[in-house]
């Protein structure tokens, strides 16, 4: 007897429970714990499927990073918040209907008629592990099959955080992100900022430095590291750096620029762009992995932290 | 062992789900944050009981990381539901 | 000893989702917030704490063994500090100071 079923239809109907909460709930603060929930249990799906890596990645971002980053939007708009009866006019509501139909259509035909056999690269992702001397597949796709995607990746966060920077006055530009907190003296959050960072930062490095043969990776230890170190700006235990600071620009770019020299220097020693020689890919790999860690959470930390708001010298 | 596993494991996630008509119901954020909390214990429970159950160790590294990151969403939820940023009550005579 | 030790795994998970399902009632049916926290908090500590306890016996490394543990203390940690954020909190908004 397996009760495994009743665990999987338990599961996807508190998914769409949760889902469906977060799209009719009224106010913006409610959905965004809401999205959070939903978050966590997307981590247990992904679980359930056997996926650990992405299930540490929805675990990170869904359930912490951008859900912090959704919980300062709704403080911030809470001033502005529509009133509750304020509802979208029919043409846009009807629209937004067609194009659910649509998806909800197509996922189905996927599911219901799936191609027999599979089309799967899965034997040839794990056909040359040994080579680049790797035990987890999802980080070779990430680092050395597809290593460009993932170097383009890191330009998205950068032009991301561009963006939001890109929102602050003209006269604060180069200064401190965010309003300017006010002295915090809960002595449980200072107790939390001081405690938890230690302990954070330790698992974020063992999840990059696990990834290269068992699931975890340089986005999961990144995410772990700017949540705590959001944990203590939050704290105001640390003042964010000025975006105009030349170090501040350096770690922002170091992954990528690591990225091109190795892939450069890809052409003198292994004789293509992003080419690792047979006898150190690992070295290599980790030399790429370490800077871009860090990049990561660099970005990610700016982008909940906001536009520049106030002078460096406030 | 695996079918009790389990059966625990569905009766975790059937509490927590019913926890959840907190999340619903309110009537105040910090009700909905504490079913949000209840909902990240429950899940990081449910995860190592499928660890146990799966013979996957690096599932025990979801939990740590939902136990890492609900108490910084919880710490950010506080500070901005309430604007925590004043003083502390005074607890101590 | 393998009995010995799956009895004891039975027994601790039992009680860890006793814990869970005792809390769960608490928040649902505890008059106001402050005793609905405290409910909260049991479901964390020995909830978590139970179902690990329980897991330790069959845990197949001491790697393992020691993440599991590493789990409950972070989620007691939380879990401990969080409550006292949500409590203060909510006393303040209350203005039911103590």
């Amino acid at each position: 007897m397996t009760l495994l079923p009743l665990y999987y239809g338990l599961l996807a109907l508190l998914v769409i429970g949760v889902a469906w909460w977060t799209l009719v709930a009224r106010e913006t603060m409610a959905a965004v714990i809401g999205f959070i929930a939903y978050g966590m249990l997307l981590g247990l799906v992904w679980a359930g499927i056997a996926s650990v890596d992405v299930a540490l990645t929805e675990a990170a971002i869904g359930g912490g990073v951008t859900g912090v980053l959704l919980l300062r939007a709704a403080a911030r708009l809470r001033p502005t918040e529509p009133a509750p009866h304020e509802k979208p006019g029919l043409v846009f509501r009807v629209l937004v209907g067609i194009f659910c139909a649509i998806v909800t259509i197509g996922l189905a035909v996927v599911v219901l008629f799936p191609t027999d056999p599979a089309p799967s690269l899965a034997i040839a992702a794990a056909e040359h592990l040994p080579a680049l001397e790797l035990g987890n597949p999802v980080t070779a796709v990430l680092i050395a099959y597809r290593a460009l995607d993932t170097m383009l990746e890191k330009v998205v966060l950068l032009l991301a955080l561009i963006g939001v920077w890109s929102l602050g006055p003209d006269r604060n530009w180069g200064g401190l992100p965010g309003r300017a907190p006010a002295v915090v003296t809960d002595s449980a959050l200072t107790f939390l900022a001081k405690l938890l960072p230690p302990i954070g930062i330790v698992f974020g490095v063992y999840l990059l430095w696990t990834s290269a043969d068992n699931p975890g990776g340089a986005f999961q230890g990144g995410t772990v590291l700017a949540a705590m170190w959001i944990l203590a700006m939050m704290a105001g235990l640390r003042a964010p750096p000025a975006i105009g600071s030349r170090a501040l620009r350096l770690l922002l770019l170091s992954g990528t620029i690591t990225f091109i020299v190795v892939g450069f220097a890809g052409f003198l020693i292994a004789g293509g762009f992003l080419s690792y020689p047979a006898a150190f890919p690992k070295a290599l790999i980790l030399l790429i992995e370490i800077p871009m860690t860090l990049t990561i959470a660099v970005t990610l930390g700016l982008l909940v932290s906001g536009p520049a708001e106030r002078d460096k010298t406030s | 062992m695996t079918v009790f596993l389990t059966l625990a494991g569905i009766i975790i996630l059937a509490t927590v789900a019913a926890g959840l008509w907190r999340i619903l119901r309110g009537p105040e954020d910090a009700e909905r944050m504490m079913a949000a909390q209840l909902l990240g214990s429950g899940g990081v429970a449910v995860l190592l009981l499928s660890a146990v159950i799966s013979g996957i160790p690096a599932i025990i590294d979801i939990a740590l990381s939902i136990a890492l990151l609900a108490a910084f969403a919880s710490a950010a939820f506080v500070l901005e539901a309430f604007g925590t940023r004043g003083d502390e009550p005074a607890d101590r005579p | 000893m393998t009995l010995l030790l799956d009895a004891f795994t039975i027994v601790a998970v039992s009680a860890g989702t006793f814990f869970f399902v005792a809390g769960t009632v608490g928040l649902l049916r505890f008059p106001d917030t402050l005793s609905r926290l405290h409910a909260l908090t049991k479901a964390d500590n020995l909830g978590v704490g139970l179902i690990v306890l329980g897991l330790l016996p069959q845990a197949t490394s001491l790697g393992m063994g020691i993440r599991l543990i590493g789990v409950w203390l972070l989620v007691q940690l939380a879990g401990a500090t969080v409550s006292q954020l949500l409590a203060r909190a909510a006393a303040r908004r209350n203005g039911a100071r103590t």
